[in-house]
């Protein structure tokens, strides 16, 4: 069985005043087949530890460690990372003009297998998760996310990870920003995927309303750059009640939004 | 700190203005400042005589960013203006025959702003003249092989006779150091798409200067492809001057090491109602690899409800290389639709490079992938399938093919 392990993680970004400390020690295991929600207020660094893991180069890993199946993540190089079966979906995925999804997709298809799939049936795959995701077959013909609207951005995110089959995905605020309608059909996506592949994924969130249709496992509480809380799905609940204050020693403080 | 306002210029442009103090920002901030242009970019000098323009120093506004040493030839030398090879397989309603240079087609598009132009427009014993008409849209292709290395002068003029589609790529190859004018005429309600190819030989050097007249209601999409040549400068000027007329003036270039090219882009929107998009990138990879854009456009004061907007992007891919970009935005009526300019020059966008690789795509092919798609919005452009496609590969490898030269940043 796959594992992810987060260990002891410290991770700072350089910023105009200097360096500054987001990651204060994240702890965290994630189990193939497992879903992890994290809940935390804006600027507690989720994203952070979404890019750190995935190896953004703007983000200084100072100690501690990132294994999948005990092999060390961080000294991998963003593309060795991906092949070794990890996956972010992006919280703001960018655009990349003149490069067409279809192309896209199989180039990273074939990077991370290694070879080129075979067509028909690539294409005949492409195709039906498109119609899952409820997208227009004419996407694979535009530019990679270029005047997307939010919502198409997120289900051509999750397209990826339906056809990358990844053994580990990070889902950074896929929900923010979709209506009821698009929340069913991406989370519909990302539930094919685990029942397909057996995917762990760390979901991180803002919201419990995606939690109704991605039941997790566990959920924990990330609050000023390391995990406050865990437990099951009862506390997404009692967070949705009660908020973060009983978290923060000052709420103020920690409202500051984020620059990711 | 304001700037005392200054004379304005007279309606003759004398030959002490042309020349680099006569150069015009124009814009809206010139306006703000309460600064008036000494010359607005219409009134530079032209003359179809190489004695009426000064002796180029290498100073002048528009000579200042090109290797003038190396145009010398070109600039004052005499040249072979005679005919040169080309081939032009036949097409349903394109004419291209060699005509003499008193034929009342030459000059209808435009007269030389500089003495390398003027040096060719006199020199020219035959002219080449392209005339495309007919009920159903016209594609031709015209394959200039043979300018060879003595210094040559050459003068085409291209008509859209009224209401003609046509669709014409001329593609230049070989050895060359020609000096030339290229004429375009676009009568009313003609629509006519030019695509200048430049693949020459790693040593030649190519002067360009293009004259367009858009009619009535006529269209112009005016591409330009510079891919190799020591120096190739091609600088079009295309006037809207009828009314509800538009042009799309596109450029794509990849600089190699030591490679020059250059494009001085002027648009006027003289008619009312007109409308104009240009669109240059460049890619620039290797030691010296050089390239300069200007794009200077004029909103005339006839030209209300004129919707233009002007852009030029570069990608850096190596050390040592050096891109000038340079628009200019010169607005002489209030009533207009709508005016803007872009430029920007940069490295690679690390975000960008960081979600393919996110996706297990290797750095290299990363990069491979945003160079092509940088470059391929122009490129669809095009039109033609087959030479899209070609020009695909060809930018593939001028990627491999320079990175291998030692430069891969
Ligand atoms: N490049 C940077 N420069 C300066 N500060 C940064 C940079 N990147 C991140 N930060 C800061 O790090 C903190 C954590 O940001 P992060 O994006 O990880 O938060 P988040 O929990 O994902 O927030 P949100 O819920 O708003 O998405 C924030 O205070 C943010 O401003
Ligand atoms: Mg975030």
């Amino acid at each position: 069985m796959s594992v992810l392990a987060v260990k002891d993680l410290h991770v700072s970004v350089e910023t105009e005043q200097g360096t500054k400390q987001i990651l204060k020690g994240v702890d965290l295991t994630v189990n193939q087949g497992e879903i992890h929600a994290i809940m935390g207020p804006n600027g507690s660094g989720k994203s952070t530890l979404a890019y750190s893991i995935a190896g953004h180069p703007k983000y200084h890993v100072e100690s501690g460690s990132v294994t999948l199946d005990g092999v060390e993540v961080l000294t991998m190089s963003v593309d060795q990372r991906a092949r070794a079966g990890l996956f972010l979906a992006m919280q703001y995925p960018v655009e990349i003009p003149g490069v067409r999804v279809a192309d896209f997709l199989r180039t990273a298809k074939t990077a991370l297998d290694g070879e080129a799939p075979a067509l028909r049936p690539w294409i005949k795959e492409v195709n039906e998760a498109m119609k899952g995701l409820r997208m227009d077959k004419t996407f694979s013909e535009r530019n990679v996310n270029e005047g997307f609207s939010g919502g198409e951005k997120k289900r051509h995110e999750i397209l990826q990870l339906e056809l990358l089959k990844p053994r580990f995905a990070i889902l950074d605020e896929t929900d923010s920003g979709l209506d009821v309608d698009a929340l069913k059909v991406v989370s519909e996506g990302v539930n094919r995927a685990k029942a397909a592949t057996g995917l762990g994924v760390l979901l991180i969130t803002h919201y419990t309303r995606i939690l109704r249709y991605i039941k997790p496992d566990f959920v924990h509480v990330f609050v000023d750059g390391k995990i406050a809380e865990e437990g099951g799905p009862e506390l997404a609940e009692r967070l949705e009640d009660e908020g973060y204050d009983r978290f923060l020693p000052n709420s103020s403080e920690s409202a500051s939004a984020s620059v990711v | 700190m304001s700037v005392a306002p200054q004379i304005p210029a007279p309606q003759k442009a004398t030959l002490e203005q042309h020349g680099a103090k006569a150069h015009s920002d124009g814009g809206w901030d010139a306006s703000e400042k309460g600064f008036i242009p000494v010359q607005t970019r219409s009134e530079r000098f032209s003359s179809v005589l190489h004695d009426d323009f000064p002796a180029v120093t290498g100073q002048e506004v528009d000579w200042k960013l090109s290797p003038v040493d190396l145009l010398r030839p070109l600039i004052d030398d005499e040249l072979d203006g005679s005919e040169y090879e080309l081939a032009a397989p036949d097409a349903v309603g394109a004419v291209v025959e060699w005509v003499p240079r008193d034929d009342a087609r030459v000059g209808s598009a435009g007269k030389p702003e500089d003495r390398a132009s003027a040096n060719a427009w006199s020199s020219t014993q035959k002219v080449l003249s392209i005339t495309l008409s007919g009920e159903t849209p016209v594609a031709l292709g015209v394959d200039r092989t043979g300018f060879g290395s003595t210094p040559r002068g050459a003068h085409t003029v291209i008509t859209a006779t009224k209401h003609t589609s046509a669709h014409v790529v001329i593609r230049s190859t070989g050895a060359a150091h020609v000096v030339e004018n290229l004429e375009i005429v676009v009568e009313d309600g003609a629509d006519l798409t030019l695509v200048s190819l430049q693949e020459w030989d790693d040593d030649a050097i190519h002067l360009a200067s293009h004259f367009a007249q858009v009619g009535r209601d006529a269209k112009l999409t005016h591409i330009i492809v510079s891919l190799s040549g020591k120096v190739v400068r091609v600088n079009p000027s295309v006037h809207l001057s009828g009314e509800g007329s538009s042009a799309e003036l596109y450029g794509l270039y990849f600089a190699d090491a030591g490679q020059h090219l250059e494009q001085r882009v002027y648009l006027h929107h003289e008619a009312a109602n007109t409308k104009g998009r240009v669109n240059y990138k460049g890619a620039l990879q290797g030691a010296g690899a050089r390239t300069v854009w200007v794009g200077d456009v004029l909103i005339g004061r006839q030209a209300s409800g004129t919707d233009s907007y002007e852009q030029n992007r570069n990608l850096v891919l190596t050390e040592g290389t050096r891109a000038d970009s340079i628009p200019n935005l010169e607005i002489e009526t209030g009533d207009i639709l709508g005016a803007g300019h872009a430029s920007a020059t940069g490295r690679f966008d690390d975000e960008q490079l960081f979600y393919l690789q996110a996706r297990g795509i290797t750095e290299a092919e990363a990069r491979r992938l945003v160079v092509i798609g940088f470059l391929s919005e122009i490129v669809q452009k095009i039109g033609d399938a087959a030479l899209e496609a070609y020009l695909h590969e060809k930018i593939e490898w001028e990627l491999s093919a320079s990175a291998s030269q030692g430069g891969a940043a």
